[in-house]
């Protein structure tokens, strides 16, 4: 391996050194741009799993590293939200095992509902943040965190954004651990039970644990100071210190990889020895804010480059504190439900029948564009249920009658459950009508696998989750199944539910045209792996 | 050595990106520092795509700076206009009519012959840019794009 050369995404990088390091456990749900870590990762050998939501798949990679095993947890910005609730108490125990959480963040809303900027989390859960400028630093950076997580017993977050997770950089890979940790269960109450007795010491913990990741990170922590014209002085972080370094190759240059605890002594020194500081960071001024609290006189960038990514263009804009209007690039031809898509026959449903839409995340949120025109909101993954019950209880009975919830399958699955039990529990005068557009696959993200497909992540076969069934045992009244291209079907049956004053759930099932060979593939497959073990067990008999 | 700036685009479906993971393959085998970057997700769903490929003994951001691109490569006539501020004022531009219509077997492999055709202004020598192609693509595939590679260089040499 030593002196190999390889040209790899980001993702695909994070996935090879979560090999060499001896992961024994990765988890997630597919979300752009993290989604092709693990799948990376089971092509290379390792365990992978999809987990039905990001805080499940936290959750399992939390017990995980409780037993003693380097795991990694994968998500996008937005799962971090998901997953919040575990990680900010997971901040206050002791792990054993090695534990990354990635947050692939969206600068510019590639393909994501909001840009927020996850950089705040490491502030707010008080955990490091390690942010690589390019595949090499995310190969590296996997293997420091994995050492910071184990020497300080803290999960670390690796933040990643779409640049620097699906641009291929060269990258040489390092040795694989040899005897990575063996598992094994030892108890540690006061460690892992956070009840009040547990987590007021488990706090003070936490910021000792800090206090000495600050101090490390200023005389080892993985900075890289380019020297240059003492004129100016750049601080940046993550991509856009490449962007810097290109805009303004004269500067001095420090680019921080741990950035969350700051060495700010570290940084004081760089400022003292430059004329002008500026700070380069995409999104929030997160950093610089930081620098000025700290009492370090940095210049930040306008407002206007909060908004999108950052690129050369912008970066040499922000030096020379332009702040005239940009240019705006052309329009190209917006994405749009493929040709032969199952969604296409349900919104042309729904917009003939004058529906207010309540939409919900993934490929068919395309339905709010032309020529359907048949979407009103989406804000979250599973919103489109409890958003739809809401307009439901308040609108005037004409309107509340015409709201319809549409979720896709492995939505449903992620965060769409609860919202069914809300529809039970509390059921809006006029009824509810859900559609669950179950298209076989998690279509939007390059077509995985979840707990309603009955395959795992490598397609082999596993349980499988009855959206039908599931919905009968919780009580909703009606409940059917149509086939997404027997329009004339799904229209009479929408019609008639929508009349009615009762809970209403529909599966319109068809496999996305995309996915369909595929999972023709993989359930031909797994028949014949089945017939072959039912022989093997018959000559046994 | 001075930065190669590629940018490849078309709409999806049409290979762009097949086509630069293989131009960047080729240049990373000539052994020089590649990054190669582009926007996936919604991109796939039939919009506008492009790709960049950047090249040389140092490269630092992985995208192409607007009006820096030295080639332009487009695959699809609607695009053109939409790419054309990337490129640099005395950059080249190829376009789908850099191969006429009928020269190619099977349309499919207009994104490698549009390699073949930058071929001849990028110094990448062609052993890297037929191991790149083995690599990239599926065995039974192998023949009909070395032919369309072929057909796109010999159609650039024709041109110049």
């Amino acid at each position: 391996m030593t002196g190999e050369r390889l040209l790899l995404s980001g993702d695909d990088a994070v996935a090879l050194a979560a090999l060499h390091a001896g992961v024994r456990l990765g988890t997630g749900y597919p979300g752009t741009p993290s989604t092709e870590i693990l799948e990376t990762f089971d092509q290379l050998g390792g365990h992978a799993q999809w987990s039905p939501n990001e805080k499940v798949a936290l959750e399992v990679g939390l017990g995980s590293a409780f037993a003693g095993a380097r795991t990694i947890v994968t998500m996008k910005h937005v799962g971090l939200n998901v997953a919040a609730d575990p990680l900010f108490t997971a901040a206050y125990t002791d792990l054993v095992g090695g534990l990354i959480v990635v947050s692939a963040d969206d600068p510019g809303m590639a393909s994501s509902q909001n840009e927020q900027d996850n950089r705040h989390y490491a502030r707010a859960a008080a955990l490091p943040m390690l942010e690589p400028t390019d595949s090499q630093q995310a190969y590296d950076f996997t293997w420091l965190g994995f050492e910071i997580s184990e020497r300080w017993k803290i999960p670390v977050i690796l933040r990643l954004t779409t640049r620097v997770c699906h641009a291929k950089t060269v990258v040489r890979p390092r040795p694989a651990l040899q005897t990575p940790p063996e598992p094994g269960f030892r108890r540690d109450v006061p460690a892992r039970v956070m009840i009040p007795a547990y987590a007021k010491p488990a706090h003070l913990r936490l910021r000792q644990k800090l206090a000495e990741i600050t101090a490390w990170n200023e005389t080892e922590g993985p900075h890289q100071l380019t020297a240059g014209d003492a004129r100016l002085g750049i601080v940046a972080t993550g991509i856009a210190a490449v962007h810097a370094r290109e805009a303004a190759p004269e500067a001095s240059q420090l680019t921080v990889g741990l950035t969350y605890p700051l060495p700010l002594e570290r940084i004081r020194a760089f400022a003292e020895g430059v004329e002008r500081l500026v700070v380069i960071e995409e999104g929030d001024p997160v950093l610089v804010e930081s620098l000025r609290a700290a009492g370090i006189p940095a210049e930040g960038k306008p407002e206007m480059y909060r908004f999108g990514e950052l690129n050369v263009a912008r970066v040499r804009r922000i030096l020379a504190s332009d702040t005239s209007p940009e240019a705006v690039p052309p329009k190209g031809k917006p994405p749009e439900l493929c040709q032969g898509c199952s969604h296409r026959g349900v919104f042309e449903t729904l917009r003939d029948l004058n529906c207010i839409v309540s939409g919900d995340i993934g490929c068919y949120t395309l339905g709010v564009l032309p020529p359907f025109s048949a979407m009103d909101t989406c804000v979250c993954m599973g919103a489109s249920i409890g958003v739809g019950l809401g307009m439901r209880h308040v609108l005037p009975e004409e309107q509340a009658r015409r709201v319809v919830s549409v979720i896709g399958d492995s939505t449903f699955v992620h965060s769409g459950i609860t919202g069914l039990a809300e529809m039970v529990y509390n059921p809006p005068p006029t009824g509810h009508v859900v559609l669950i557009l179950d298209n076989g696959t998690t279509a939007m993200t390059g077509q995985q696998e979840h707990p309603g497909t009955g395959r795992l992540l490598d397609h082999s076969p596993t349980g499988k989750i009855s959206f039908e069934a599931l919905a009968e045992s919780m009580g909703v009244q009606n409940v059917h199944v149509v086939d997404s291209q027997k329009i004339e079907t799904l229209r009479e049956l929408v019609i008639d539910l929508l009349a009615r004053n009762e809970t209403s759930l529909v599966v319109t099932r068809q496999p996305c045209v995309l996915a369909a060979p595929k999972i023709r593939f993989y359930e031909k497959a797994n028949a014949e792996q089945r017939a072959t073990e039912t022989c093997a067990a018959d000559v046994v008999d | 050595m001075k930065v190669k700036n590629i940018v490849i685009a078309g709409l999806g479906g049409q290979g762009v990106l097949k086509a630069s993971d293989i131009l960047a393959d080729a240049a990373f085998r000539a052994g020089f520092d590649v990054k190669k970057s582009e926007l996936h997700g919604m991109s796939q769903r039939g919009g506008s795509v492009s790709s960049d490929v950047r090249y040389g003994e140092c490269v630092l951001s992985p995208m192409v700076p607007p009006g820096e691109a030295d080639v332009l490569v487009v695959l699809e006539p609607t695009q053109v206009e939409i790419n054309r501020p990337t490129l640099r004022a005395d950059g080249i531009l190829i376009g789908p009519d850099a191969i006429a219509p009928d020269a190619l077997k099977n349309k499919k492999s207009l994104n490698v012959a549009l390699l073949g055709a930058i071929s001849t202004v990028l110094d990448i020598p062609d052993e890297h840019w037929m191991a790149a192609m083995h690599a990239n693509l599926a065995e039974k595939l192998h023949a009909l794009n070395e032919q369309a590679f072929e057909i796109g260089r010999d159609a650039a040499r024709a041109r110049s």
